[in-house]
Formats: structure tokens, sequence, C-alpha cells
């Protein structure tokens, strides 16, 4: 016999398993999205449902903000007041430097076909907290982040899909003199205001093809978008620019997906790409990951009940990762 | 305190001034008195660089290694090398013995040849004679007679005072791995003083305060320790002989390095071959010797390569100390443990770090000689220590697995800056503090009582008690069960006093401690380690019963044999204050109802939060609990929260338990865990970087002790079906090391099912 609460402990660490990639390095949390409306808007914020956790022990520690109504919660997830969130986790070396509190919040403008975390898909399957009691959480974790140069990531879903909550917690860790990370697809790049920018020390932007075509059958989306967004990290640290102080630092991701993401031209493009941020601003890149890709995420997508279509997908080999690593190596890149 | 100059004048010794062994070493009290931690406090020198200056192993070191290294599959095979079964084990038992005579630097073995085990029948015979069976050695009639009939061991004299509750908690396996069958050990010899002061002085000292007894009048106390300080008195003449079999005249101070090795090995191997205890720790010795080594470096006596050389030696029969033991004990101990914990670093009262480079010397065996799980090697953390120590520290961790660390910053207050890890968490003042190793209680099977009336689940059998059981057709309530459960561990608490109570008179009386006990102060502070096992598992199970809905499924006898748990709940190890405060609060409500018993000594009492690997058998004796957990599954070890439940990253799973506070638990707190080399970074930089800031935010803030494995699965995997291929493969298991091919496969497996942290 299992219980419903062992079932959702087993689950839950099944999730965090599947958060890392064959060699033991989690790669970004890469949720999609079918529909196509009203993409970074106030209307495309949507209620957390779930009257109790269902997922576990995803935000264990958090207060959630249950008893509040659907109208409530919109409003205050407008003001930025409240998020819907996934789940915590402190992890060390794969968000960012050091040991990180990275919380992952729900919903995703993106379909990738190789999500590995399509839990984190929606945001109405997320939890209700507070940007009061994250906070709090942040705080509490101060002397970890000094003891191990660590800090905040806000990952996801997409972080941009709530960027009044996003912004609010990024203005209170820094408040708190926290390192602040961004991980983002870049696609709603639009969404980071410059003083959500500025509240920013690295930004880690998963870059998921450097053919538009190829990016819109990973994804189902525009490629440009992204790109936009990392010129837009470069520039921003230039004088005059909003992060000229500080300038932000980016970390290029790349998963590489056998069939899918391998073809060398392609590769090729997003290394240019990413050596190009480097020419706009000197010291922007600082490293690129090249993540292989890993069949952890697959009875997700069972449990939710959805179709997988990368069953068949093997995982790169050492020669294929080594190759593409060398690609960005090509370009005076550092990559892992 | 025992005075030594007044010891030196009545034997006819030398002035301070005059002893050559002490020439160029900063004078003290430690000159008039047995005070090692003064010496230490004047003499030593910190060292804050990094690991460049280390040497690797000499030719001769990897000879010998060798040599030692092509017996271990055959004992590996048979379960021992070799026994003999016909001397009884002492100090002066057996001739010398050698690995090879001519190249070592080092000597001495616990019997005429290396891993030649030696039978030693004061705990009891009944586990030689089953060890020699098992073995396929021959039972010599004429000593079974000698101690069943004639002579009584320590086992007979406890089951004549055991009461009958104890002995049914402990048939029950509510109360178990009781030291009533073998030896208590976690004591722990200052050994050092053999070589700082040398026995003639030791013995004076001790005649001094046996004097001192003499004078007193009559009380079971006094004659006691009369009888007691005379059998330190002779142990001390048995050492200076042993030590003379190998052509040492060890009744003088050691006056060089080697020497002073030499000195304190010979100090420490009386002890292993008299005692079979549990553990047999070494103290902390590494800072003590490199005053020794430093005298003689900066003399031009030794190189650095020599230093190496005599450490990597001294190490290397650290290694090799073998006991007699049974297979039963083996598979509750995991493979065949001797606890040879050597405790390094830490820091100083007067803020020195007490970090040398000798500290730097016993981690570097590891490479030098590949990893081991013997000697313990216990880092006392402090983020005060130098970045280059620590560097070195995670850096030995993520190549070996072989290095536990503990809080200095705990320990340091509770017992000085001269203490010393028994075992795996159990911190002693060295030289002036023991302890009565009292094992653990079952909590959560504790708990399954509760809920049954005091019947147990298993067996059906009425063990404490009689109460109302739980009852049927409602869930559990939280403020009942709580209230049944504080009740049993009212009874829990009483009947396991009572059994270590009983367990300690015997052993002071049947097995004493002599030679361990000679070098030791006259006034010492005993503590009575009681310990809890099961503590995720109990959490967990209230945190089910107060924030789901928990349903008991009655079996035809009446006796709640399962649970439908409907909802979730908070589990421990997530650092969430809901489970983790009734985690914390069943530490301390045990520990008060402890306190609220006399003990044998007037010990003060304890408890430790630690399994040793035993999760794995008070598992298997332990019904289904209402966390959800299947009958028969291993509890998660020491203090660890249960794997799989702690999903929020490592360092949030020691945070939680960090939450348990050590006043309350002051004889350590054990939490295990288990990373992959990439989740600490991309670079060994990184990595190492990582490790040493994970280590600070943990140990160094409010956490008490990490074994830190760093590993991939299939490695693990591997080497199950490929043992020949690991001989030497080490991980960490609950506050000691152990070589992951002797496990149990059982064992093995548990190892495996544990939580992997990807990333921290």
């Amino acid at each position: 016999m299992t219980t419903p609460s062992t079932t959702a402990a087993s689950q839950a660490s099944a999730r965090a398993a599947a958060r890392y990639g064959v060699d033991g390095v989690a790669s970004a949390p890469l949720p999609w999205r079918t529909s196509g409306d009203g993409l970074g808007h106030d209307s495309d914020l949507d209620a957390p449902e779930a009257p109790r956790r269902r997922t576990g022990a995803g935000v264990s520690g958090l207060t959630t903000a249950e008893d509040l109504d659907r109208h409530d919660k919109l409003a205050m997830m407008r003001s930025g007041e409240l998020g819907s969130v996934h789940s915590w986790e402190l992890v060390t070396a794969v968000d960012g430097p050091g040991t990180r509190l990275t919380v992952f919040l729900n919903g995703c403008p993106l379909r990738c076909l190789y999500c590995h975390n399509p839990d984190t898909l929606q945001m109405k399957d997320g939890e209700p907290v507070t940007a009061d009691e994250l906070l709090a959480r942040v705080k509490r974790y101060l002397p970890v982040f000094r003891a191990t140069k660590g800090g905040l990531t806000l990952s996801g879903g997409e972080v941009l899909m709530q960027p009044a909550f996003a912004a609010r917690i990024l203005a209170g860790a820094k408040e708190m003199g926290v390192h602040t990370t961004l991980d983002t697809s870049g696609f709603l790049g639009a969404n980071l205001s410059d003083e959500m920018l500025a509240n920013t020390d690295l930004v880690l932007l998963d870059v998921k093809s450097g053919d538009p075509e190829t990016y819109e059958k990973v994804t189902g989306r525009a490629l440009e978008p992204t790109l936009k967004f990392g010129r837009r990290l470069a520039e921003s640290g230039l004088p005059g620019g909003v992060t000229a102080e500080h300038p932000v630092e980016v970390w290029i991701r790349y998963v590489l997906v056998p069939g899918l993401t391998d073809q060398a031209e392609h590769v090729d493009v997003v290394a240019e790409y990413a050596a190009s941020l480097n020419e706009i601003r000197p010291g922007t890149v600082t490293r690129v990951e090249v993540l292989p890709f890993h069949q952890m995420g697959r009875d997700k997508w069972e449990t939710l009940g959805r179709e997988y279509e990368l069953t068949d997908t093997p995982a790169p080999d050492v020669e294929l990762v080594d190759r593409v690593r060398d690609q960005f190596r090509a370009k005076g890149l550092t990559v892992y | 305190m025992t005075s030594i100059s007044e010891a030196r004048s009545t034997t006819g010794g030398q002035d301070d001034a005059t002893v050559p062994a002490w020439a160029g070493f900063t004078a003290g009290p430690w000159q008039d008195t047995v005070d090692v931690r003064d010496f230490i406090q004047r003499n030593y020198t910190p060292y804050e660089g990094d690991d460049s200056f280390l040497a690797g192993p000499t030719e001769r070191t990897t000879g010998i290694w060798a040599k030692l290294s092509e017996m271990f599959p055959v004992e590996r095979e048979k379960g021992i090398y070799d026994v003999d079964p016909h001397t009884p084990a002492g100090i002066t038992a057996h001739a010398p013995g050698y690995i090879d005579k001519d190249a070592e630097v080092i000597v001495g073995l616990q019997t005429d040849a290396p891993l030649k085990r030696a039978i030693m029948p004061n705990g009891g015979w009944r586990m030689v004679e089953g060890a020699l069976e098992t073995y396929g050695y021959p039972v010599d009639q004429e000593l079974k007679k000698v101690f069943s009939e004639y002579r009584k061991t320590h086992n007979q004299g406890v089951f004549d005072v055991y009461p009958p509750n104890v002995r049914a908690a402990r048939s029950s396996h509510i109360i178990t791995g009781l030291p009533d069958a073998y030896g208590r050990g976690r004591i722990i010899g200052d050994y050092r003083r053999v070589a700082l002061y040398g026995v003639d002085q030791l013995i004076a000292a001790k005649k001094l305060d046996k004097l001192d007894l003499d004078t007193q009048p009559f009380s079971e106390k006094i004659v006691r320790e009369r009888e007691e300080h005379a059998e330190q008195i002779r142990a001390l003449g048995e050492l200076k002989q042993m030590a003379a079999s190998y052509g040492y005249d060890i009744s003088r101070p050691a006056t060089n390095a080697r020497e002073a090795v030499q000195w304190l090995y010979f100090g420490y191997l009386a002890a292993v071959k008299e005692q079979n205890g549990a553990a047999m720790s070494l103290g902390r010795t590494s800072t003590f010797l490199d005053v020794y080594l430093e005298r003689d470096l900066a003399n031009g006596v030794i190189t650095e390569e020599q230093a190496q050389e005599i450490i990597d030696d001294f190490v290397i029969k650290l290694r090799i100390v073998r006991f007699l033991r049974t297979p039963e004990y083996d598979s509750l101990f995991s493979g065949d443990p001797t606890w040879v914990t050597e405790t390094i670093g830490g820091m100083g009262d007067d803020g020195r770090p007490l970090v040398t480079k000798n500290s730097f010397r016993f981690l570097q065996t590891l490479y030098n000689l590949g990893p081991a799980p013997e000697p313990n090697m216990t880092v006392f953390w402090s983020p005060r220590l130098p970045q280059g120590f620590k560097d070195f520290c995670a850096k030995v961790s993520i190549d070996t697995s072989a290095v536990q660390y503990e809080s200095d910053e705990q320990i340091r207050p509770a017992w000085g800056d001269d203490a010393a890890i028994a075992c795996c968490v159990s911190p002693m003042a060295v030289g002036k503090q023991m302890q009565f190793f009292g094992a653990r209680v079952n909590l959560a099977k504790t708990l399954l009582y509760a809920i049954n009336g005091g019947k147990d689940e298993v067996t059906g059998k009425q063990v404490s008690p009689v109460v109302a059981p739980v009852p049927e057709g409602q869930p559990l309530d939280y403020d009942d069960v709580r209230a049944r459960f504080d009740k049993t561990m009212d009874w829990l608490a009483e009947t396991y006093v009572e059994a270590l109570n009983c367990i300690h008179w015997s052993h002071d009386k049947y097995a004493y401690e002599r030679l361990e006990m000679a070098l030791h102060d006259k006034e010492v502070l005993r503590t009575m380690a009681c310990g809890i096992a099961g503590l995720a598992v109990a959490a967990d199970s209230l945190s089910a019963i107060k924030y789901a809905t928990v349903m008991p499924v009655f079996d035809e006898r009446g006796i709640v044999v399962d649970y439908v748990t409907e909802g979730e709940y908070p589990a421990f190890g997530n650092d969430d204050d809901r489970v983790d405060s009734i985690a914390v609060e069943l530490v301390e409500s045990f520990m008060a109802k402890i306190r609220s018993h006399k003990m044998y000594r007037d010990a003060l009492p304890t408890q430790s939060v630690l399994t040793i690997t035993s999760n794995v058998v008070y598992g298997k004796a332990t019904g289904n609990t209402p966390d959800g957990r299947r009958a028969g599954e291993p509890f998660s070890p020491g203090a660890n929260p249960m794997n799989g439940r702690d999903t929020h990253g490592m360092l949030a799973s020691a945070l939680s338990v960090a939450k348990l506070p050590y006043n309350e638990a002051q004889d350590g707190i054990s939490l295990t865990n288990t990373v992959v080399p990439s989740g600490l970074g991309r670079t060994r930089e990184e990595q190492i970087a990582n490790l040493a800031g994970l280590l600070d935010a943990s140990v160094g803030g409010d956490g008490y002790h990490m074994n830190v494995n760093v590993l991939v699965k299939e490695t693990l995997e591997d080497a199950m079906e490929h043992p020949e291929n690991y001989p030497q493969l080490t991980i960490r298991v609950s506050g000691y090391a152990v070589n992951f091919v002797r496990l149990t496969r059982e064992q093995q497996l548990d190892v495996l099912s544990r939580t992997f942290h990807g990333a921290l």
C-alpha cells in the first residue's frame, strides 16, 4: 500500500531527480504553452486554484494564502503581492554561483517538446504565496548566502509571466543585499522593467535554438524576443545604461537534444550570438552551459496525461556533447 | 590534576631543565602536572597555509601497504584473515609481530602477525565461541572451562542483574544494541601522555593518586577506586613490558618525532590488545605530534618526506586494528568497524586555529595509501578555520568521501578545546572524561506501543504497561496519541536507564578498561550516553497524524498493524518548522525523562541521535508506521530525514536537522549526506569552494555533524556487481566510514536508496 502522502513524497523526489540531467547537472526547467493569447499582460495572470497542496512538499515551510478567493488573488497578483509558486529548493552550483534559494514559479508561454518540468506550465497549478512570505524565506537564508557566496534565483515556469511579483521579490532581495539571478527563456524579456533589471545580478538565458524555425518547432514560439532581450542585457551595462554601475552578467544555456538541436550550423548561430553579446559589452556572457537532454522528465508527462514526443530520443553521447561545447569554445567562450 | 613534579621527585627524577626529551619546548605547568593540553597550547605552531608542502608516499610506504593489500581480499573472502584461538588477549599476551620488520618505521601489532585476531573473552565467552565456530577455528575447551566455570564474564554479570522488564524490552527490540555481550568502548585513553611523560612518570603519578585514596576510610566508592588504580598501575607496567618486547624503553619520555609517534602508538596498541570495545578511538593526536615533528624539522633531523612517512606508517597500523566479532555483530554495525577516530583541526579557546601541518599530513594519508574507513578522520569545523585547511578538507572529501565533520562551535563551549570524538559523534575532553555507552532506543516502535496500549505490533506481546489502545473506527487524534506517546516514553526512559546502570556496573566489574583509564585523570567526568533511533519516522508519523488524516487498521488480534493516511503532511527535512518542531520536542522531552533517573556512578546523562547503521536492523523490527513507511523498511540513518522525503535540497535537509538542540543531545546528532560531484560545481575549484561554503553554512552554523559522500550512484551499483574492483571504496554512513564492499547486500541497497543530492 502506498499512502497518498508517500506517493506525493516520491513524486516530489522524482521531480527533484528530474531536474538533474544525465550527468547530474540541473538544467533549467523548460515549460511550454499551447495557446497563444495575451502574453505578458495583466490578463494573462491566472490565480492558483489548488485548494490544498497537490504537489507534495513543493512549498513546504511557506505559508500559503489559500483562504483568499479568486478575485482577491488576482488583484494581489496584479500588484505583485501574491505569486503562483511551484516549489523552492536550496541548490548548489546549478542555478548561479554558490548555494541558492531557487524558487520555481508557475506559468510559461513556451511549449518545449523536451520540457522536463511540465508541472510548472500552468499558473493556476501553483501555490499562492505572498511576496512577504517568500522574502521572509530569503531573509532566513542570509547566513547561507553569506557562507556560500550564493543568493536567490527566480526560475520557473517562466519568471517573467509574473513580472509584478518578480519585481517585488527582486527589489526586496536587493534591499537585503542578496545576489539575484533570473532563469528565463527571454521570450517575455519585454516584461522585465528597467528597475527590475537594475535589481538583477545574473541572467541565465536559455537559447533553445539559433534557428528560428527550429526554435518554433521546439517551443511553439518565436526566437527573436530572446535574442533582443540578450542584446538589451548587454547594452544595459554600458555607460549610461540601467546596470552600468553593476553590469548584469549572463550565462547562456543550450539544451542539446539529438535530432532536434544538434545541427552544427544551428549551434554555431547560438555561439556567434553569445559571442556577439560580448562584442556589445565585453564580459557580458561569462559562461555557456551545454545541457545534455535526458529522459528523466518523461514520467511527469505521463502523470499529467500529456503526449510526449521525445520518447525515443536518446541522450546525446559524449562525442556530441564535446563537439557542441567545442563549437562554443571556438568563439572564445567559457563552456561547461 | 595528577602531579608529575612530585612524582618525579619521589622517583628520584630530574629537574625540568634537565629532562632532555623536553629540550626546546616552552616550559609551563605541563611539566609539573599531567596536562597535555597545556603542553600543546604553549608549543604548537598553527599552520595557515595550503596543502602545497605535502609529500607523497615513499617507496617503503607503498611497499608495506602493497603487502597488506594482498592480504585484504583473503580477509574479505573468509571474513577474517586469521585468529589465535588459544591465547586470551592481554597487553603482553602475544609475542611481537611485524608486517616487514626491517622496513617498518612504527612497529607493533595486536598479535604476532598482521590481521591475526585475538580472542577477548572478558566481555563474554559466547561471542568468542560463536566467532570461532563461524570462521572454522577450534574452540579451546580448556579456555571455555576457564571463562564459563572459573572466571565470570561481563555478559554473565549483566544477565545476573537484569530485571524482567529490561529483558522484555530488550527481546522485543525496543531497546537494542546494548553493550551487554561485547565491550562498551567509547573510552579514549590520553595516549599522548605516554609520549610526553614516559610510562614511569605516569606510574609514579598514579601511585600518588592511589596514596590519596589509601588515606581515605572505606566506602564502596573509595575501595573501588583503589582497586581500579591498582589495576591501572599494573596495566602501565605491562605497557612498558610490551614495548620492551619490541626493543623500546618507553619508561622515559619520547625524545623525537618518531619516538613520540611510536610511544603514543604503543599506548593505543596496549588498549586494543586488551579491549574489544565497540569503538576504540584514538583521540586528538595530530596537533600534539606536530610539536615533535616541527622540532625535528627545525633541527634538520627529518625532512617533510620523512615526517609524512612516519605518519603514513602510523596510519597503516591504525588501519589494521582488528577484533574478533560475530557476523550478527557485524551486520548490526555494518562491516567490521573499529572507530579509530582521530579528531583533527578545530579552534583553540584563545582564538588560534588548532590546525597544524600535521593535520594536513593525517588527511594526506588518504591519498598516499588510498581511501579507507579507518582511522575515522574527523574534522572539527569552524567558519574561523584557515581557508587553506578548509579547502584541503573539501578536496579530500570530494576525492575520498572519507572525512566527517563536527561542529567545533558546539563542542568547544561544552567540552573545551582539547575534546575528541569517540566513535562517530560522541565528544569528550581527552583524559578527563569517559562515557558509558548506551546504544539506543527505538522511538518509532515506542510510538507504535503507545498506539497499541503497550503491545508489540509484531509479536502481540504486552511489553510496556497496559493501557487502552486507540479507539477503532476513527482517525488518530494528535493530542491523544501525543499524550499516550509521552506516557510510553516515561516507561521507556525508566527501563532504559535501568538497563544501562546494570550494564556499566557489570562492565566496570568484569571488563574494566584499566589501560585506557590509566591514561585518564584521577577525577573523571562520566556521561551516561543514551540514544534514540527512528526520530524522523516518529516525527513524520506525528506530523501525519496532525496534518493529514490517519486511520488505524486493526487486525484480528485487535492490534493496529497498518495506517491509511489521506492528505499530505509536512515531512522532516525540508526546513519546515511545523514538523521540525515536533522532532525538536521529542528530543527535548525524552532527554528530560532520562534526566529524571539516577545514574550509575552519578554519571551525567546525555543522549545521541545516531543509529550507526543499525537503522536497517531497527527498521526490520518495526511494523508499519503512520508516516507511510512499510513494516521492515529501514529507518533513515541517525538524525537524517527519511530517504526521499527531503525534497528541498541537501542544505534545507541539514537545516532541519540543525534545529535539534545540541544541549539536549550532548552525545551528538548525526547527519549523512550524499551528493554527486557535479552537484557541487562545474569545475574542481568551484566544487571545493562550494563544499567548504556548505560546511560553513551547516556545521559552521547550528548543525552538529555531517558525513559527506561525494559519489555517483553508478559507482556504488558497479561496486555491488564487481566488489573485486573496489577494494578501497569508502563511504560515510551514520557517523563513520565503511568499506562499501564489506557491507551486507541489504545495507548496500539501503545506502543506494538514500537521497542522492543532485544539487545541494
